[in-house]
C-alpha cells in the first residue's frame, strides 16, 4: 500500500488502556468524580480518534493496515501485531466505541451507590481495551487475544457482586461455556496455519478466494465450522446460549455494553470478517442459518414467560443474536452487520431504560412488583417505548429496516425461514411489550417509592433513542456493499407487510393480555399446561445440561479424581515422600551427636574412601 | 643440597603420613584438651613437611609460601587456642574435652 497515512490506530486501543490502569491501580484513592471522567474520558478519546481515523480514510477502498512489531516468529510462521481498518471494521469501531461512550456515561450516574466504583470502571475500560483489539485485530491470533480478554472481562463484570453466590456461578457459567466456544476458535487457527501458513487475514482470505467451492465437507468447511463453534459460544447461540441470560447477574450498564451491545456481537463479526472462507463453505453456511434460525425461536419462546426485566431482555437479544446469525447464513453478510448496529442501539437502549427502572425502584427486577410507572419516570418511559417499538420491527424504527433486510435475504434463500423469522419477530413483539406493559402500566404493585434517573443517566438514553428512531436510515448495507457480493432481492411490499402485521398483531396480542384484561395471562397458562411449563422452565436446557455433562463431570471429579487420584496417588506420593525424608533423616542425625572427635572420624573415613577409590581407579589422572 | 637429594622423596612422605597419623590418633583418641591441641599441629606441620618436599622436587617455591601461610595461621590458631584453652580451664577447672561439651543440645 503506497502513501498510506500514519494513522496511530494504536491510540484507539492506548487511551482505554490507560483509563484501566490508572483506574485499577490507583483509582481506589480518587473521587468518583474523577474516576468517572478518567473512563468516560478515556473512551470518549478513543472515540474521537475513531472519528478522526476514519475521516482520514475517506472511502477506504482498500483495508488500512497499519504493523507494528513481529509478536511472534515459529519457522515459517510469522504473527505481528497489526492492526487494520476496513469498512466492516469501522462500522464496528464507531458502533463500540461510539454506544461503549454513552454506556460509560450512564454507568457513572447507575454506579453511583455501589461499592468498588473504581474497579468497575477499571474493568469497563479494559473490556473496551480488548473489544477494540478484537475489532482491529489484522490477524487471527491478535483476534483471539481480544476475543479471550472480552470473555476475561465479561467474567469479572457478570461476578462483580462477587460476595453474592449466584453472581459468583454465573460468572463461572459464562467462562466456562465460552472456553467451549474458544476451543473451537483454536482449533480453526490450527487449521488455518496448517492449511494457509499464515493467520494474516489478508493473507488467508486471499488464498481462501482461489479455492473451490466446497460441495462437501473439505477443509474451509471444518475451519467454518470450527469458527462458528467459536461464535456460537461468544454470541450465545444454540447450544451455547446459556450463559447469556445467567450473565444478568451484573451490573444493568455491564448487560447493556457487553452482553447485549458489543461483545456478543464478536461471532456475528467473526463470521463476517471470515466471509470469504464462509462463502466457500455452503454447508456451513446452511449450518449457520439453521443454527440461527433455532436460537432466534427458542430464546423468544423462553422470553414469553420470563418475569425478571432483565432475563427478558437478555432472551430477546440471544433472540436477535440469532437473527443476526439467519443474515449471515443466508449470505446477507451487510444485512446480519446492519442489524447488529441497529441492535446495538436499541437493545443498549432497553438495558439502560431496564437499568434506569430498576434504579427507580432501589433493585427491584421482578416484572410482577412493577406496573403505573409510566407517569412515574415519563422519560424512562418514552425512551425504554422507543426502544421496544425499535426491536419489534415498526416501520421506521431502527429495528424494522435491519429485520427486514434480513427476512427478505431468508425468504430468497428459503421461503420457510422467512415465516419462522416472521413468527419469531411477532413473538418479539409480544414479549418486549409484554414487559413494557407489566412494567409501566397498570397498577403499581411494588412497594419502592419510584423516583426518576438523574441526567446523566437520562441522558445517554435519550440519544440511543434518537439512534433507534433514526438508525434505520444510515447507510450501513451500501458502506458494505463492495465487500460482499450483492443479493439483488425485489423489495417485495407483501413480505414487508405481512412481517409488520405479525409485529402489530403481537403487540396487540400483549396489549390485549395485559393491559385489557389484566390478571388474564394466568389463564392462559393454564390452558396451555405443559407446554407453557417447559417454556416457563426455559426448555428445561439447564437441567439438562445439568444431568448430561455437569453432574457426571462432577461426580467423576469426585470419585476418580477426589478419591482416586487425589487421596492415593497425590496424597499417597506426598505422604510416601515425607516418609522416605522422615526415615532418611532419622538415620542422618544419629551421625550428628555433637561429639567433634566422631565428626573427625567421618571425616577420616572420608578421606580413607576417597583415597581408596582413587587408587583402585589408577591415580588421579 | 646434595644431602638432601640422597633421601627419597618417598621418605619425606612416608615421614609426613607417619606424623599426621600420629596427629589424628592423638586427636581422635586423647581427652586432655592441650594435648588434642598439639596433634591438630602435628598434623599442620605433617602436611607442611610434604609442601616443602615436593616443592623441592617440583623446583616450585609455590609450596613453600603455602608452608608460611599454614605457619602464621597456626600461631594465630595457637594464640586464640591457648587463650580459650586457659579460659576453659579458669572457669571449670579441668581440661577434659569430654567434660567441656555445654554446646551440645
Amino acid at each position: 500500500m503506497p502513501n498510506q497515512p500514519d494513522l496511530h490506530l494504536w491510540l484507539i486501543l492506548f487511551f482505554p488502556l490507560l483509563g484501566a490502569l490508572i483506574n485499577g491501580t490507583i483509582g481506589r484513592r480518587f473521587s468518583k468524580g474523577l474516576i468517572g471522567s478518567i473512563a468516560i474520558g478515556s473512551v470518549a478519546l478513543s472515540f474521537l480518534w475513531v472519528v478522526r481515523s476514519l475521516s482520514e480514510l475517506g472511502q477506504l477502498d482498500a483495508p488500512h493496515i497499519e504493523r507494528y512489531f513481529n509478536w511472534i516468529t515459529s519457522g515459517d510462521l510469522k504473527v505481528g501485531f497489526d492492526l487494520s481498518v476496513d469498512r466492516l471494521s469501522s462500522i464496528m469501531l464507531l458502533v463500540v466505541t461510539g454506544v461503549g461512550t454513552l454506556i460509560h456515561v450512564y454507568a457513572v450516574g447507575y454506579m453511583d451507590h455501589e461499592e468498588g466504583f473504581w474497579r468497575f470502571f477499571s474493568y469497563l475500560n479494559l473490556f473496551m481495551f480488548f473489544m477494540l483489539i478484537l475489532v482491529l485485530a489484522q490477524n487471527f491470533l491478535l483476534l483471539f487475544v481480544g476475543w479471550e480478554g472480552v470473555g476475561l472481562c465479561s467474567y469479572l463484570l457478570i461476578g462483580f457482586y462477587f460476595l453474592e453466590k449466584y453472581a459468583g456461578d454465573a460468572a463461572k457459567k459464562a467462562f466456562i461455556v465460552n472456553r467451549i466456544g474458544d476451543f473451537g476458535f483454536s482449533l480453526a487457527m490450527l487449521l488455518l496455519v496448517v492449511s494457509f501458513g499464515s493467520l494474516d487475514m489478508t493473507t488467508v482470505f486471499e488464498a481462501a478466494k482461489k479455492l473451490p467451492v466446497e460441495s462437501s465437507v473439505g477443509v474451509l468447511t471444518t475451519i467454518a465450522l470450527l469458527l462458528l463453534v467459536g461464535a456460537c459460544g461468544k454470541s450465545a447461540q444454540v447450544p451455547l446460549y446459556v450463559w447469556l441470560p445467567d450473565a444478568m447477574a451484573g451490573p444493568t450498564p455491564v448487560s447493556a455494553l457487553i452482553h447485549a451491545a458489543t461483545m456478543v456481537t464478536a461471532g456475528v463479526y467473526v463470521v463476517a470478517r471470515s466471509s470469504e472462507i464462509f462463502l466457500k463453505a455452503p454447508i456451513a453456511m446452511e449450518v449457520v442459518a439453521v443454527i440461527g434460525l433455532v436460537t432466534a425461536v427458542v430464546a423468544a419462546l423462553i422470553g414469553t414467560a420470563q418475569n425478571d426485566i432483565k432475563k427478558v431482555f437478555a432472551y430477546s437479544t440471544v433472540s436477535q443474536l440469532g437473527y443476526m446469525f439467519v443474515g449471515l447464513g443466508v449470505g446477507a453478510f451487510s444485512a446480519g452487520i446492519f442489524h447488529v448496529v441497529t441492535h446495538a442501539f436499541f437493545k443498549a437502549l432497553l438495558f439502560l431504560g431496564a437499568g434506569s427502572v430498576i434504579h427507580a425502584l432501589h433493585g427491584e427486577q421482578d416484572l410482577s412488583n412493577m406496573g403505573g410507572l409510566k407517569s412515574k419516570i415519563p422519560i424512562t418511559y418514552w425512551t425504554l417505548l422507543t426502544g421496544a417499538v425499535a426491536i419489534a420491527g415498526v416501520w421506521p424504527f431502527a429495528g424494522f429496516h435491519s429485520k427486514d433486510a434480513i427476512l427478505l435475504a431468508a425468504h430468497a434463500h428459503a421461503p420457510w425461514m422467512y415465516w419462522v423469522g416472521v413468527v419469531t419477530a411477532g413473538l418479539t413483539a409480544f414479549y418486549v411489550f409484554r414487559a413494557i406493559f407489566l412494567c409501566f402500566f397498570g397498577e403499581y404493585r411494588g412497594k419502592a417509592n419510584p423516583h426518576e434517573s438523574p441526567a446523566i443517566m437520562y441522558m445517554p438514553l435519550v440519544i440511543l433513542a434518537l439512534l433507534s428512531v433514526a438508525g434505520g436510515y444510515l447507510p450501513v448495507m451500501d458502506w458494505l456493499a463492495p465487500l460482499y457480493p450483492v443479493h439483488e432481492h425485489p423489495h417485495d411490499m407483501t413480505l414487508i407487510g405481512i412481517s409488520l402485521g405479525f409485529a402489530f398483531a403481537g403487540i396487540f396480542a400483549a396489549y390485549y393480555v395485559y393491559v385489557l384484561n389484566p390478571g388474564s395471562a394466568d389463564g392462559y397458562a393454564k390452558s396451555l399446561g405443559g407446554v407453557y411449563r417447559a417454556i416457563a422452565g426455559k426448555f428445561y436446557v439447564d437441567e439438562a445440561y445439568d444431568a448430561a455433562i455437569v453432574h457426571p463431570l462432577e461426580h467423576g471429579s469426585r470419585t476418580v479424581l477426589l478419591n482416586g487420584v487425589e487421596q492415593i496417588v497425590v496424597q499417597g506420593g506426598v505422604s510416601g515422600t515425607v516418609g522416605v525424608a522422615r526415615w532418611m533423616g532419622g538415620l542422618f542425625r544419629l551421625m550428628q551427636g555433637g561429639n567433634i572427635r566422631s565428626y573427625a572420624v567421618y571425616a577420616l573415613l572420608g578421606a580413607i574412601i576417597f583415597l581408596g577409590v582413587m587408587a583402585s581407579s589408577g591415580g588421579a589422572r | 643440597m646434595p644431602q638432601l637429594n640422597a633421601v627419597p622423596m618417598s621418605w619425606y612422605l612416608i615421614l609426613s603420613a607417619i606424623l599426621f597419623t600420629l596427629g589424628v590418633a592423638g586427636f581422635l583418641f586423647r581427652r586432655n584438651i592441650i594435648t588434642v591441641f598439639m596433634s591438630i599441629e602435628l598434623m599442620l606441620n605433617a602436611v607442611n613437611l610434604s609442601f616443602v618436599a615436593f616443592s623441592h622436587q617440583l623446583r616450585q617455591v609455590d609450596g613453600q609460601i603455602f608452608t608460611f601461610f599454614v605457619m602464621v595461621v597456626a600461631a594465630a590458631e595457637a594464640a586464640v587456642g591457648l587463650a580459650i584453652i586457659l579460659t576453659v580451664f579458669k572457669n571449670r577447672r579441668t581440661l577434659s574435652i569430654d567434660e567441656v561439651s555445654s554446646l551440645k543440645n
